[in-house]
């Protein structure tokens, strides 16, 4: 039931002209805070398009609890029932639940989803009747317009899936090009280009880093389409209008992972000694002329680490020995690490300890298994360093800043 | 010997086949019809690797 409060604030909610015949009726979500796990301090939106054809076409709905706020956009432009055809780029829930009330709202003649869509929608909701699958190149006649579809494997779900509107030079690019970033402005160029590389920097690395090899892939058959592309509108954040081109090269940038002369230090302390030897480190490396970002543990979320590794040759990880083991702030950031699968970059090892010192291994074995090349067993430093302990601190960051230039040096003369 | 897809990590098992696609068990991953593809994640068999 509709109070009186929520039917004005819907009246507020219309729809932004995007093309000659697209426009953004998506939702602005300016509360979330954890995107499973993913730390958004700036909101997030779900964007959802509404084709203006002979058959008026709906691509992507929003999360559910925002089915009123794109119903309403949508309602600003057309009725709703009107809409025939729904297309589903995305199967995941920020992006289809509002599915199924949307169907029972608009009942479309038909909905589309690429061939493993049509089974991951299958998973998720009691739909009431099947979804017609889409293939690779097929094209969609809406009457006047023609849609047509690139099947996006793992980019990042095995559902995913590009649509193009070619009379307008539009890519609906679901969440590739995409970016957790609240804002009443539509469009990238209204927006602060260093906020925009950030946070589209942040969602590559937490969310297309792992599938790195498909982006190149990817990309290389979009160059070979040479689909004529004015616009990509992904299914978060900002448009990209005036300059698609960059950020597709910002994209083939991060998929190449080449390493570059910066590190991150990351560090969970007990009684600052691994506090102590992650600065004495970092000053090493400085001095070695590399860039360096020094990330507690205690003050710094998982996603926003990796988004620093993102542009780095080097990760260092410091974890104090706690009851024979490592540090379990230091756990939760290694699995992630791990599973994110970053590839091309040096790693090492390093903590104080009171007796037994398990962790520096642990942490060394873990940086291994997800790909690191390890450099040294690991610093260890008995309890509290003293001025020479620190002393060797800053000459392992040194003589790592040389390392990395070195295999950066390496990598050039192969390129 | 196991394969793994290398996009989802899948492991293609020839002991088992994948009887949903109407491959049966005992089928070498080097048998498999060349349109057969990942069954959760509609990978090519290009996109597996062997599993040491």
């Amino acid at each position: 039931m509709m109070t009186v409060e929520t039917t004005q604030q819907l009246s507020s909610f219309r729809a932004v002209r995007v093309s000659e015949h697209v426009y953004w009726v998506g939702a602005v979500d300016w509360t979330i805070r954890d995107f499973h796990g993913y730390a958004t301090p700036h909101g997030t939106t779900y964007n959802a398009y509404l084709v203006m054809a002979d058959k008026p076409t709906l691509i992507d709905t929003v999360k559910a609890p925002f089915f009123s706020e794109m119903l309403a956009r949508i309602a600003s432009v057309i009725d709703p029932a009107r809409i025939e055809y729904l297309i589903s780029n995305h199967a995941e829930m920020d992006h289809s639940g509002a599915l199924v009330e949307t169907i029972a709202a608009i009942r479309p003649e038909r909905v589309f989803a690429s061939a493993m869509g049509v089974k991951v929608l299958a998973d998720h909701f009691r739909l009431p009747h099947p979804l017609d699958a889409v293939k690779e190149g097929e094209q969609l006649s809406l009457g006047n317009l023609q849609l047509s579809f690139l099947e996006t494997r793992m980019l990042h779900w095995p559902d995913s899936m590009f649509t193009f509107l070619a009379d307008d030079g539009v890519l609906f690019s679901n969440d590739a090009f995409g970016m957790h970033l609240a804002a009443t402005e539509r469009f990238a160029d209204e927006l602060d280009p260093a906020l925009l590389t950030y946070e589209a920097g942040k969602y590559y690395a937490n969310i297309l880093l792992p599938f790195s090899h498909l982006v190149t892939k990817l990309l290389a058959k979009v160059r070979e389409l040479a689909l004529p592309i004015t616009l990509i509108a992904p299914d978060h954040g900002p448009i990209w209008r005036k300059d698609p081109a960059g950020i597709i090269a910002l994209y083939a940038r991060w998929a190449a992972q080449q390493p570059t002369n910066k590190a991150v230090i990351v560090y969970d302390t007990m009684w600052n000694s691994t506090a102590a030897m992650a600065r004495a480190i970092g000053e090493g490396l400085a001095a070695g002329g590399t860039r360096v970002n020094v990330m507690p543990l205690s003050g710094s979320h998982r996603s926003d680490v990796v988004t620093e590794l993102l542009d780095a040759g080097a990760l260092l990880v410091g974890s104090p020995t706690l009851n024979n083991n490592l540090f379990p702030t230091v756990a939760d950031l290694l699995t992630y690490v791990k599973g994110l699968k970053p590839r091309n970059r040096i790693g090492a090892a390093f903590g104080s300890y009171g007796w037994s010192g398990e962790a520096i291994g642990q942490v060394r074995d873990l940086l291994t298994a997800a790909g690191f090349e390890m450099i040294g067993d690991g610093m260890k430093v008995k309890f509290v360093p003293d001025a020479a302990a620190l002393d060797e601190c800053f000459g392992f960051g040194k003589s790592l800043a040389d390392t990395l230039q070195q295999k950066i040096a390496t990598n050039h003369t192969d390129a | 010997m196991q394969f793994e897809c290398t996009l989802c990590g899948y492991i293609y098992d020839p002991a088992l086949g994948d009887p949903d696609n109407q491959i049966r068990p005992g089928t070498p991953f080097e048998e498999l019809p060349d349109d057969w593809v990942c069954p959760e994640c509609g990978a090519g068999k290009e996109d597996f690797s062997p599993v040491e």
